[in-house]
């Protein structure tokens, strides 16, 4: 990867578990342990929608999956959008980088409040 | 120990009303104490369940405002906020300043402005409850309902119909609801042949936007009956949260928040599923009718769509869910909505729900925030 992509960052807990996005604590109530880069791995479409009815500043139609990673055996979920609407329940798909998901600042949120890029999912 | 009881409740007509949310509010609180027969000046606690007045219509400090409206100076005032289900966390709000001794005369109004904002508007408002790895991807409740509906269809073998037969039922309740947005019946093929919203889910399988009010008055069991021989109690209620991140849940057909909060008002009113007698779910989308009725404990995991192909829960069903139409029909005006739910509830266990009435003398409302991150359950019980 490109020094300047930056990572999609998942955290470790102590028993094993990891989460995207990452928390103060984990499900065991315990501090982080590390991260892993999900980009560096494929994963399961577990489901998908199309959604017509798009908030201001976001892609029309835009489809979104939640898709699950295998990072040596722990299972991990993610949502996302989707980079096309030809998209089926347990397709693998890979992260791909994207500099704006939605366009900051047409809608309520706070431009400043959070980041606006990351990854959408591509069918491998 | 003195049971929390309902003695007076009211709502708007729910839709696009002209009226700001100080105006509905108002309504909806004055014919409230004037269905309980008590003055302003009694209310010692005043709630109002309002998920987002600032963001909607630039009014912030809606119960202070409704205090003065309604002469109830000088009540304690809280605006409860728990997005959706702020309706049900006012419920309990209420409940709570009873049971604790803190109040005799509490009165809750939950109710919600948002027909003025256009669809994407209103959608954004509501979206912005969401994490930021799901904003910024341009998640909506609605496309968390299509992503879970597929997944449900999937997973349970059950066929697209069934979720349409949620939305004809309720719409056929909602018929002889005087307060619904919607007073219109729909048939199958209506509900499949609109458009899509959030595929597999169609424009029938969601809520409409709305503007409404509705009210409730608490007080002591022994001080009801100084009012009225009219009166329901609370036997039960409890309140619990899921994953903020949605796709953190284990298992994504199944709402945390709706067990956990479900077991807790079934334990306190020593009762079991099975007494249920009448329910209002939070419909908000069709495809949470069938998670919270299988979640709720009536029927076992994956099997919720075939009580309503069934029959089951229609209104002249074993279980009639959503007498009033639910949020599907009856609209839902965020705040309110909840507080309209114990309302229904309210209603049948008095005997004073017109041609919905059905047989009940236990009652159940589960309220439901974000995509099941907070949920309320209240059980209601004639006296």
């Amino acid at each position: 990867m490109s020094d300047d992509i930056p990572p999609m960052e998942a955290y470790r807990y102590p028993d094993g578990s990891i989460t995207y996005p990452g928390h103060p604590v984990g499900p065991g109530g315990e501090e982080p342990v590390g991260t892993v880069d999900l980009s560096e791995y494929t994963a399961t479409v577990l489901t998908w929608t199309t959604s017509t009815a798009t908030p201001p500043g976001v892609r029309q139609p835009n489809t979104l999956a939640i898709v699950e990673f295998d990072v040596d055996g722990e299972p991990v979920r993610a949502i996302g959008q989707v980079t096309t609407e030809d998209v089926e329940i347990g397709d693998e798909v890979e992260p791909v980088y994207a500099e704006e998901l939605r366009e900051p600042g047409a809608g309520i949120r706070e431009p400043e409040s959070q980041e606006w890029d990351g990854y959408r999912f591509t069918p491998v | 120990m003195d049971r929390v009881a309902i003695i007076g409740a009211s709502m708007t007509q729910f839709g696009q009303r002209d009226a700001w949310i100080r105006e509905l509010l108002a309504e909806a609180g004055q014919e409230a104490l004037a269905d309980a027969n008590v003055s302003p000046d009694e209310v010692e606690h005043l709630y109002v369940s309002n998920m987002a007045s600032g963001e909607f219509e630039g009014q912030t400090g809606v119960p202070n405002a409704l205090a003065h409206d309604l002469a109830a100076m000088p009540a304690y005032t809280a605006r409860i906020d728990q997005t959706s289900s702020s309706g049900g966390a006012g419920v309990y709000a209420a409940w709570q300043s009873v049971a604790s001794g803190a109040s005799d005369m509490t009165m809750l109004v939950g109710g919600e402005k948002m027909t003025h904002r256009s669809t994407a508007e209103a959608t954004d408002v509501i979206a912005s409850l969401t994490h930021p790895v799901e904003y910024k991807h341009g998640v909506t409740l609605p496309s968390f309902a299509g992503l879970t509906a597929r997944l449900y269809l999937d997973t349970y073998d059950a066929p697209r119909e069934s979720l349409g037969k949620v939305a004809v039922k309720n719409h056929k309740n909602g018929l002889d609801n005087p307060h619904a947005q919607f007073r219109k019946e729909v048939d199958l093929d209506t509900v499949l042949d609109s458009p899509i919203v959030a595929d597999p889910l169609r424009l029938y399988d969601f809520c409409p936007i709305t503007d409404g009010s509705a009210a409730l008055v608490f007080c002591p069991e022994s001080v009801a009956r100084e009012y009225t021989d009219d009166y329901a109690v609370i036997s039960g209620i409890g309140g619990a949260t899921d994953t903020h991140v949605v796709h953190e849940r284990a298992d994504p057909t199944t709402m945390g928040g709706v067990v956990n909060s479900s077991e807790i008002a079934y334990e306190m009113a020593d009762l079991e599923p099975d007494d249920v007698d009448v329910a209002e779910l939070h419909d908000m989308f069709t495809i949470l009718e069938f998670l919270q009725s299988e979640d709720l404990g009536f029927f076992e995991k994956g099997e919720g769509w075939k009580a309503v192909e069934e029959g089951v829960t229609d209104r002249d069903g074993e279980l009639p869910i959503n007498t009033s139409g639910g949020l599907k029909s009856k609209g839902h005006p965020l705040g309110a909505s909840g507080v309209a739910q114990v309302y229904e509830i309210y209603k049948q266990l008095i005997g004073d729900a017109g041609k919905r009435q059905v047989e009940a003398d236990v009652g159940l409302a589960c309220n439901v925030g974000g995509f099941g991150n907070c949920v309320t359950t209240t059980i209601m019980e004639s006296r």
